[in-house]
Parts: structure tokens; sequence; C-alpha cells
């Protein structure tokens, strides 16, 4: 098999040692198939242990391995060393406070996908024991892409608003809330539009669409923003006309 | 429930935005004919003229003006947020301000258009 060798730039950050992060150069034999998640393995194994990166499943499940790319946000198991030229910089993804060289700090998406309740709410009591909530093929069709998401979060790495603004809840979290929202087992619609319709909601969005370009699993997190702009907009107007609002 | 009231400019935005994404493209084709001495046929000075005296006219007219001119607003204001200018309130505050002019002038201009 065919080596080349690829000059690897990483970004090396120890929060103990380091007045500010700086960049290690490391020489990697890469073969033909490598991701560039192979070729940080091959430094990790064979030249410096040292080196801090997440990783799991190596195959674009776990949502683990998303890093800045030659500037672009992306998961490293999934993006192949024979795409890329001789010269690659790796980085910690933009717009997160740095743990260690590529780790990064998730608390506050975390805390974020927390506050848009991402899971079934329920108002009504639940079926019976031997009853299941339907779902139709038609609302499962509506939002099945949103639920593709792995919470790599390139889409926050991508998002010029959240670089701005720390207080906007972000791509994944409004994507996943739209995801809840438009299931029909679903009933806290009410509960999130607190969140989501509030200024620091999908209003921060400017729907540059860099979200949606970036996602490794080909989620649409822009689109699923402005539709929930439309439903703000409506429900503002079912307010102040005294309207029944959404229940569910 | 408290939504912000970014709901009635978005509205205004969205609305204005998918009106000139279908009436702009054709307005400017027209011009640029008509400029050239092209007149489509329908499309002679008196009969636009009859076109704008009228009310119905003159309804669509400044229906299309009204939401261009608040979606440029709300374009604008989204632009200068994402050159990294915080002065939102001043921003807003400036960019709507000249819509509400230009609402206000459009409406005038068209009601002192007479037969």
């Amino acid at each position: 098999m065919n080596i080349r060798q690829i000059e690897l730039e990483v970004m090396r950050y120890d929060p103990e040692k380091d007045e500010a992060p700086w960049f290690q150069q490391y020489s990697v034999p890469c073969q033909e198939d490598w991701a560039i998640l192979d070729a940080l393995n091959y430094v990790k194994d064979e030249l410096d242990t040292t080196l801090a990166y997440r990783w799991s499943c190596h195959m674009m499940v776990c949502g683990s391995c998303g890093m800045m790319i030659n500037g672009e946000p992306s998961l490293t198991c999934k993006t192949f060393v024979r795409d890329l030229p001789d010269k690659v910089r790796v980085e910690p993804l933009e717009n997160f406070p740095i743990e260690r060289d590529l780790v990064v700090v998730l608390d506050d998406v975390m805390q974020k996908l927390h506050q848009v309740q991402p899971y079934i709410v329920r108002k009504d009591a639940p079926p019976q024991e031997d009853k299941e909530f339907t779902q139709s093929r038609g609302a499962l069709m509506k939002f099945k892409q949103l639920t593709m998401c792995i919470n790599c979060m390139c889409c926050y790495a991508a998002c010029p608003q959240y670089g701005l603004d720390k207080n906007f809840i972000g791509p994944a979290a409004l994507a996943l809330a739209h995801r809840y929202n438009l299931d029909s087992r679903d009933q806290g619609k009410s509960d999130r539009l607190d969140i989501l319709a509030d200024h620091d909601g999908v209003w921060e969005c400017s729907f540059v669409g860099a979200c949606s370009e970036v996602c490794p699993k080909h989620v649409d997190p822009a689109a699923a923003i402005q539709q929930m702009k439309i439903d703000g907009a409506m429900e503002f107007w079912k307010q102040k006309l005294g309207m029944p609002g959404d229940k569910s | 429930m408290a939504i912000a009231k970014k709901a009635i400019v978005w509205g205004l935005f969205a609305a204005g935005g998918t009106l000139t994404a279908f009436v702009f493209p054709a307005l400017i084709a027209l011009f640029l004919l008509i400029a050239t001495g092209n007149v489509p046929e329908g499309m002679q000075f008196e009969q636009i003229h009859v076109f704008v005296t009228s009310w119905l006219g003159k309804v669509c007219l400044f229906i299309v003006l009204f939401l261009s001119l608040w979606h440029a607003a709300h374009r604008l204001r989204v632009v200068a947020h994402d050159f990294g200018i915080r002065k939102d309130t001043l921003v807003a505050s400036t960019v709507y301000t000249l819509a509400a002019i230009g609402t206000v002038l459009s409406a005038y201009y068209l009601w002192m258009i007479k037969a």
C-alpha cells in the first residue's frame, strides 16, 4: 500500500503549563485509506503520547471527534487524507474554550441541550401498558433528518452567531427542539417556546446556513430554525390577537 | 410565554423577502426592456398610468414598496450584526426609522398620483 508523508500541524494547549495555544508539527506516514483520525492515532501511538483528543467509534456515529481540519469543522474520522494537501492543520473546534490540546469544553452546549427539553414531553396520561404512542409515517418524514444529529458540535464551530454571542441557543439544540416540536407524540411545544422564541432563541440566527453546510450527518439545522421562526411569528400574533395558542 | 418582539419585524422581513424574490427580478427585467425601447405589450405609459391611478394598483404598489422596505431594513440590521456591530438598538432604530419614513413617503406619493 502506498504511504504518503503528511505534515500534521496540531494545536497544543495545556492550561497548566502554556500561556497560549501553540502548534506542534508531526510528520506522519499515512496509508492511502487513512482518515485524519488515523493520523492522530498514529501520533498518539508512535510519536507523542501526551496528545489529547476525543474519539470513540471511528464510524461517524459517536460524534466525539469533531475538530477544525484546515479551518473547517469536521469529523476527523470522516475526513480522508487523500482529499487533503500534504500539510494539514488540526485545531480544536472553534467557538469553544479549550480543555486541553484538541479537547474542548462542551458544558455550555450541554446546558443548552438540556434547556430545550430534547425528549418527548407528555401532559396527558401515558397510554395503557399494552399500547404505544402512535407515530404517523407522514409526521416521521417531516423530522426524520433532524434525528440524525450526533451532537458533534461542528455546527456550533461553524456558526458565526454563536461565535459572536454565547447566549445564542445555537443550531443543534434548536434543531433538536424542532424535531420534538414536530413529533405527534410530543406535548412540550408550548414549554419550549419560552426558550425558542425568546431573543436568544431562533431570532438570533441570521440564516448564514453554515451549520447545515458543515453537518457530517446532513442534518439541516438552518431550515429547522427558519421553520421555527415562522412558528414563533404565528404564535406571537395569535397571542396578541387573543387567539388560543399552541397547546401541544 | 415570552415571544420576543423580533417576531413582528421578522414577519415583515420574511413576507418582504418572499415577495421581492418574485417581484424584483420581473421589475428589473421590465425596466431594462422599457429603457432599451422594447416596450412589452400592455406596458405602454398610458396603460401603466391607468394601473397606478386605480385603487387596486395603488394598494398593490404600496404592499410591494412597504414590504420591500421593511425587508431591506431588517436585512441591513442582520448584516450589521454579522459584521460584528453590536450596537443593535442603534442600528435597529436607524434602519426601521428609514423604512418607516419610506413607507409614509410611498403612501403619500401613491396618494398624489392623479388620473
